[in-house]
């Protein structure tokens, strides 16, 4: 079993790739991996409760630990957050790093 | 926590990218913790630790220089260096040769050097982890 950070900074109302993003999350915990998804920028636009939040909700029901910037959340006036997702320092970043996570970033 | 080697290779042109944002935060927590840190600006990185930013006033706002405090990233690079210094960590900051060359961008933030991709693959054998925020 492998550990990957996907790191995902794009808005999904913005651009179609992040569902693709979404569905390597998925495919790599179908495939025994632990994954954690770290949402930043634009990409935190998907935690509120929305179009897009389902996804990401059925996400976390899978098994995929759901993490959205609390900067980028703070900075968008986001405080509501949709079922599955938890707010997290960029330290977190840092830890999967040092942790030896495989990063990827979109 | 033991101390840790990180490499990360930015990409984005100063001024343009929230990416540059994320990426300082993130170098920002590794220099706090005394890591090792090695960075590849590559492309418009290369601009990043330019020595010849200079701050602005902005005449639209009626500010002057000290009261726009308009960061550079010049700046941010020397920050970042002594961060590091600070916590017992360092940075091999290196820009590419090649990038700067096209953009006239040469003289660099002192402790940072010039370099090739041949430094970013040195990087990543040499680093516990390596993360490429690439442009959009």
């Amino acid at each position: 079993m492998a550990q990957y950070l996907l790191i995902e900074s794009r808005d999904p109302f913005e651009s179609n790739d992040v569902g693709y993003y979404y569905d390597l999350a998925k495919g790599l915990v179908a495939s025994g991996n632990e994954v954690t998804l770290f949402l930043a920028q634009n990409g935190v636009l998907a935690a509120r409760p929305s179009a897009h939040s389902a996804a990401l909700a059925a996400l976390a029901r899978g098994g995929v630990k759901v993490l959205a910037d609390d900067f980028s959340l703070q900075e968008r006036g986001i405080s509501k957050l949709a079922e599955g997702i938890a707010a997290a320092p960029i330290d977190v970043v840092v830890d999967h790093l040092a942790a030896g996570y495989k990063s990827l970033w979109h | 926590m033991s101390k840790k080697t990180l490499a990360i290779a930015l990409m984005d042109p100063p001024y343009e990218s929230e990416n540059l944002t994320t990426a300082f935060r993130i170098l920002d927590v590794a220099a706090r913790r005394g890591y090792d840190i090695n960075v590849f600006a590559y492309e418009g990185a290369s601009g990043l630790a330019f020595m010849r930013q200079s701050p602005h006033p902005n005449p639209v706002h009626g500010k002057d220089v000290a009261e726009e405090n308009h960061p550079t990233t010049k700046d941010q690079v020397a920050a970042l260096l002594s961060e590091a210094e600070a916590n017992g960590g360092k940075v091999d900051w290196v820009n590419c040769g090649m990038c700067v060359d096209e953009r006239g961008v040469n003289e660099f933030v002192p402790g940072t050097r010039r370099g090739s991709p041949a430094d970013f693959h040195a990087f990543i054998e040499a680093s516990d982890n390596v993360l490429v925020i690439p442009t959009k």
